[in-house]
């Protein structure tokens, strides 16, 4: 990287600064952290029923087996005492499992015992030796029978301010009363996060204090939650987690991996690592729950929005509630007077869901903006017209107005990038060369443009350099990067003498890494730590305008600042959110039904973009799940045990580089005065919301054909080929 | 102690490493991460599902993880840590610097197995076009979808022409 | 992972002697791109694993003057793929080799190992799963009122519908090669086609081999049709994942007459599923659109899908029309 002046850092399209660690193969992630002498490698058991108790579990043959250290079960592993712990990412509803406190088993994949050996290689057998035998009880285990018992989101989750009812209005009068009508269901399955690097803990006891390397999102949250559940103060937890091999939402909550490990470790008094096997990835962490979503929409025959009615349920476990806001948007991203939305979750003997990249708008805006094209062609209108039509500048479920709003931008840009008005408006109208049937479609995309507290420390050192610090978290967006283009700028330092650290419980406390708001967060502690620590060391010398790293070779020792900021109550006069448009270009063979996607075109409106060039990438690479949700992924559970089926990367398709045609990412300029100091509104999310709804409208255009439950396989396009 | 242990000498980066008790069933993967301490060297699935454990053999791209250590003695493995002359203490190799150029990774969990994969298919003279590129790439998965990026780093070493028409990407190379 | 003993044999004898010598406690190792996920996934869990890489298997690949070809069990899929007389002489076994898997696999996966690959039936490669009569014999079929999407709509019976997943063994079977065997009985010599049972009530008893009996090289017999070929593979992802179908087609063709055709399936079947209604409807016809669709029409002849892969009749009769188009000039 050359030298970039320091003044005009933020908006630059910087390398990663971490990079030339990670294509060394030099960046260390949770499960390849050496604790020291006398390692232990823990491999889990599984349960195999959704739901009963342990009749008996044999452990002897296991014991017996070579290198075995340990075996710990219900029957002899330590009672712990799990105190109420609800961190932000936890379900307010219910309580999570104790891990081998009791026979209990809640659904298929559920840890019930844990081998400890020598080697990887001896613990997995020895696993594999254990015997256990169920006492099954009755459960749901169809999706469909659970929704037959959807119950709302519950009073804890009513305070947090989801609902299981909105809107405003009469929205059934109002549809009955519109000229033009479509009403339509929409099938989302369940999807999981997937991420490369499994999740992984090496868990290190030493004088009553435990060490966790850990893959996460959020340390300062498994501190809290392994002090509630081994009964500890947080001090005596110290959580250590600076790289994350993709997380998307599932290192949002601590897994059985981390507990196991430190049960494991305190057992045997020795440093254990756990890391999950891909199979177990889909029976111990979470996903983003099946849905199902029943959209009515009524317009005048102009294409002004009468009516919004949005139900949608989607899938939970038994014990804990976890309810994610899927109707949102259809409350807010279009002018519409009547609005009726209702959301239900579904109690099924499975684990609980949780966060997975754009929660809830991923879901809503999928339906919505399927339900939209299917107005738009009712009303035998431009898709993006109909959007147009129906924009506002006013969040119209609150009454507050939007701090920046971008969407009509968004899709100018796009739509010319894209060459929207190339499009033949009849379906099954367009070919490409190789006689495939070719589709535009469109889709709106939106996130909310959040923010939380954060505390970050500036340590300015006698040679002109500067470590800044915080506990948060870079599952890949680049946090590295752009918090130190945040502190160069602000120190008025050169990039290559900042050096950001991050993820470690010992470091001042970021809030989760999440939720698109590290940098709205995050980045305004840190803008704020620096600016308070330059002013500090100018003002040791009684000088505003000298050059820093001057005056800090002058001072000689190192000047520091640790600063917390939190958000004030901006958050309330205006509606935060940040909006995008995607088109997406399909491909249909006629005969063989297959879909792929040569092009992609986002356009976005986030506020300030700090860099150009990994935010383009978060963007591009958020499509690229969303065009795996339109096409290829699906976590099938089967419906007569609730047992995954396709429990590997084989059989749950995850896009590969093939799939990928030509991505198209650009950012309107918005200037953002409202919604933090450093104007930004988060990039994270936005770039999967909204594609799998461009995508079954551009097929749609392509084939004439709704494909209305995803993914939009081969089979479900059968059918609509026009020779 | 297993039913059997082996005397294997496994031949990583151009160096000799002994493993005086090798269990028959550790792969080349686990062999690496947890004895040799390589573990640049990823895991993924451990099923040869994902490409992130992608080493050369002799020059050849293979799966570690589909391999038992003891069957690779003799092999001369590269992994991501030997990919450039000394460690990349001096320089990184071109694909290395290409990948931080064109930002062809985001977690960077896959990309070591990316690297040494593009490393087999530069050698394999498979890159006659992107869309040759993404087809010989595709045993690598990139769950942050960075493949756009991945074929440009790819294209940029192995010169590959893009096709007539295809957009450059926006940013400037810092 | 049971633990097991490494053999590293030098001959063939001595490896078939491993094999022969006890009852399904010895397993073979080649590239190991499938026997490693057996037995990670524990579905294998031999006493004694035999490596067949130091030389107990040849990988040379020979094309003869008059064209046929032979392929040593233990040459690479990849080699294989890249073949002059392959891609030449049999533009459809270098398809469907390089539409298998990915590059590191090809890399790595021996051409005798990819004909003796276990199904990818979700539920046989979940020993969680209780259901599997090939995995553990007696327990039921889980797959066959299951997801079962991905599996066998011809040859399946009441206690297994799993599907074979090589792409390989399609143009084989469609060629007739032959796979030399040696085994404690001495060498023989068998059609691809025989290679593997149907499940009956057996489905644990994938091939016609015998203990101790290994694959040593595949003969594919000279074949004028195979350079006028196409291997067509229906899958969801573009790359890197077993096929949903797939055809292999060659025809030979003279002034417009279709002299001799060759047809057979993937993923469909227990087995690579020679299409012989097919064939008969395209010889001696003349090679237009008409005969064609005719002759495709017959691909799904026999079929008896699940509901979950209800669609594959109509799947499979599509494909085959591509790929005779393809083959044909008619696209």
């Amino acid at each position: 990287m050359t030298s970039t002046a320091a003044a005009s850092v933020v908006g630059q399209p910087v390398s990663r600064v971490d990079g030339p660690l990670k294509v060394a193969g030099g960046a260390t992630y949770a499960a390849e952290f050496d604790p020291g002498p006398g390692l232990c490698h823990g491999a889990i058991v599984t349960s195999t029923v959704a739901s009963g108790r342990i009749a008996s579990i044999d452990t002897a043959a296991a014991e017996a087996a070579p290198g075995v250290v340990a075996v710990l079960t219900h029957r002899n592993a330590p009672v712990l005492p799990y105190h109420e712990h609800k961190g932000l990412t936890d379900p307010p509803e219910g309580e999570r499992i104790h891990l081998l406190q009791d026979d209990r088993v809640r659904h298929q994949g559920q840890p019930v015992a844990l081998a400890v050996a020598e080697t990887l290689e001896e613990a997995v057998y020895a696993a594999s030796l254990v015997r256990v035998s169920y006492r099954p009880e009755s459960a749901v285990t169809a999706f469909s029978d659970a929704v037959a018992h959807a119950v709302p989101p519950g009073p804890r989750y009513r305070d947090r301010g989801l609902e299981g009812d909105g809107g405003r209005g009469d929205a059934d009068a109002a549809l009955g009363a519109a000229p033009v009508r479509i009403e339509a269901e929409y099938v989302m399955p369940r999807l999981n996060h997937n991420p490369i690097e499994p999740h992984g803990t090496v868990a290190r006891w030493s004088e009553g204090e435990l060490t966790l390397w850990d893959k996460t999102q959020w340390v300062d949250n498994v501190r809290a939650e392994m002090a509630a559940v081994f009964g500890l103060p947080p001090d005596r937890v110290r959580v250590v987690s600076p790289f994350v091999g993709g997380a998307f939402g599932s290192g949002l909550r601590p897994w059985a991996n981390v507990t196991l490990a430190a049960m494991a470790s305190r057992h045997v008094d020795r440093p254990v690592k756990v890391v999950l096997t891909r199979r177990q990835m889909f029976g111990i962490t979470g996903y983003r729950p099946r849905s199902t979503h029943r959209v009515a929409l009524g317009a005048d025959r102009d294409g002004q929005l009468l009516a919004i009615r949005h139900e949608g349920v989607s899938e939970t476990s038994t014990y804990e509630t976890y309810a994610e806001e899927q109707l949102g948007s259809s409350e807010y991203l279009y002018a519409c007077r009547d609005v009726a939305t209702r959301y239900r979750v579904a109690p099924r003997n499975v684990q609980t869901p949780n966060d997975m990249r754009g929660p809830g708008k991923v879901t809503g805006v999928h339906a919505l903006e399927c339900a939209m094209d299917e107005l738009a062609a009712a009303l035998d209108m431009d898709p993006v017209e109909l959007r147009l039509r129906n924009d506002t500048i006013v969040d119209q479920s609150t009454g507050v107005p939007f701090s920046s709003r971008s969407l009509r931008e968004c899709y100018q840009a796009a739509g010319e990038r894209f060459g929207w008005s190339r499009r033949n408006p009849r379906p099954g109208a367009m070919r490409d060369e190789r006689g495939r049937l070719v589709g535009y479609g469109c889709a709106s995309a939106t996130w909310p443009a959040m923010r939380q507290a954060a505390e970050a420390r500036a340590r300015l050192l006698p040679d002109g350099s500067a470590v800044v610090s915080s506990s948060s978290s870079d599952m890949g967006p680049g946090t590295y990067t752009s918090m130190t283009q945040v502190a160069a700028e602000t120190l008025g330092l050169p990039l290559e003498r900042v050096r950001f650290e991050l993820g470690d419980t010992r470091m001042p406390t970021a809030p989760v890494h999440g939720g698109s708001w590290t940098m709205a967060s995050l980045g305004s502690a840190v803008q704020a730590a620096c600016a308070e620590a330059r002013r500090r060391a100018l003002a040791e010398i009684g000088r505003a305008d000298a050059d820093l790293a001057a005056v800090l070779r002058q001072i000689g020792e190192p000047v520091e600042a640790t600063v917390r900021t939190e958000p004030g109550d901006e958050l309330r006069r205006y509606s935060a959110h940040s909006f995008g448009a995607v088109f997406a270009e399909v491909a249909v063979d006629p005969d063989l039904c297959t879909v792929r996607v040569p092009r992609l075109v986002g356009a976005y409106g986030v506020g300030r973009v700090v860099n150009p060039k990994t935010a383009r990438s978060q963007i591009t690479g958020g499509m690229v799940m969303g065009m795996g949700m339109a096409l290829t992924e699906r976590t099938e559970v089967d419906p007569r045990d609730a047992r995954p089926v396709n429990s590997s990367l084989a059989d749950y398709l995850v896009p590969v580089n093939a799939d990928v045609g030509e991505l198209d990412a650009v950012f309107v300029d918005e200037e953002d005065p409202h919604v933090n100091p450093l104007g930004v509104k988060g990039l994270g999310e936005i770039g999967t919301v909204g594609v799998a709804a461009a995508i079954c409208n551009a097929v749609y255009h392509a084939t004439g054909r709704r494909v209305r439950e995803l993914p939009v396989t081969v089979e479900r396009v059968l059918g609509a080929a026009v020779r | 102690m297993p039913a059997q242990t082996l005397t294997a000498t496994l031949h990583v980066n151009g160096r000799e490493h002994a493993l005086p008790d090798l269990d028959p069933r550790t792969t080349l993967l686990d062999a690496l991460r947890e004895s040799l301490g390589l573990t640049g060297t990823k895991k993924g699935c451990g099923l040869g599902h994902c490409g992130a454990c992608t080493v050369l053999a002799d020059g050849r791209r293979i799966l570690s993880c589909m391999a038992l250590a003891a069957l690779y003695e003799g092999r001369e493995i590269t992994t991501i840590e030997g990919l450039a002359p000394e460690g990349g203490a001096a320089r990184p190799h071109p694909l290395q610097q290409a990948f931080v150029e064109r930002d062809a990774f985001q977690c960077g969990y896959c990309t070591p197995g990316q690297i040494m994969s593009a490393a087999g298919l530069i050698d394999e003279g498979r890159t006659g076009s992107p869309e040759e590129i993404r087809e010989f790439m595709s045993g690598n998965l990139c769950r942050c979808g960075a493949y756009a990026n991945i074929v440009a780093a790819v294209a940029d070493v192995a010169r590959t022409p893009l096709v007539p028409g295809a957009r450059e990407p926006e940013q400037g190379r810092s | 992972m049971r633990p097991f003993t490494l053999e590293r044999p030098h001959d063939i004898a001595t490896a078939v002697a491993f094999g022969a010598a006890d009852d399904d406690q010895t397993d073979y190792i080649a590239g190991g791109t499938d026997m490693m996920q057996l037995l990670t996934d524990d579905i294998r869990r031999p006493g004694r694993l035999v490596s067949l890489g130091d030389g107990v298997l040849d990988d040379r690949i020979e094309a003869a003057p008059d064209g046929a070809l032979r392929l040593g069990a233990a040459a690479r899929m990849s080699d294989v793929a890249d073949h002059p007389a392959v891609r030449e002489g049999f533009p459809l076994i270098a398809e469907a080799l390089l539409s298998s898997a990915s590059a590191q696999v090809r890399n790595m996966a021996t051409v005798g190992g990819n004909l003796l690959q276990r199904t990818r039936c979700a539920y046989f490669r979940d020993p969680g799963v209780h259901g599997c009569n090939k995995r553990a014999p007696g327990t039921g079929c889980a797959a066959r009122d299951g997801v079962n999407r991905m599996l066998a709509v011809l040859g399946g019976s009441e206690h297994c519908i799993a599907t074979h997943a090589s792409d390989f063994a399609v143009p084989l079977v469609a060629l007739d090669a032959v796979v030399r065997l040696s085994g404690p009985g001495g060498e023989r010599t068998i059609p691809v086609e025989e290679l593997h049972r149907l499940p009956g009530d057996s489905p644990h008893v994938e091939t016609v081999l015998v203990p101790g009996e290994l694959i040593t090289a595949i003969e594919v017999p000279a074949s004028r049709a195979a350079r006028t070929s196409h291997y067509l593979k229906v899958r969801d992802r573009e790359s890197f994942e077993f096929a949903l179908v797939s055809a292999a087609v060659a025809l030979d063709t003279d002034g417009g007459r279709i002299r001799e055709a060759r047809v057979a399936m993937g993923g469909v079947g227990p087995k690579p599923w020679r299409m012989r209604g097919v064939e008969r409807a395209l010889a001696g016809a003349a090679c237009d659109p008409a005969v064609l669709r005719a002759a495709a029409a017959r691909a799904a002849d026999g079929t008896a899908p699940r509901p979950g892969n209800a669609f594959k009749p109509e799947l499979m009769r599509r494909t085959v029309l591509r790929a005779l188009r393809v083959v044909g000039g008619q696209p």
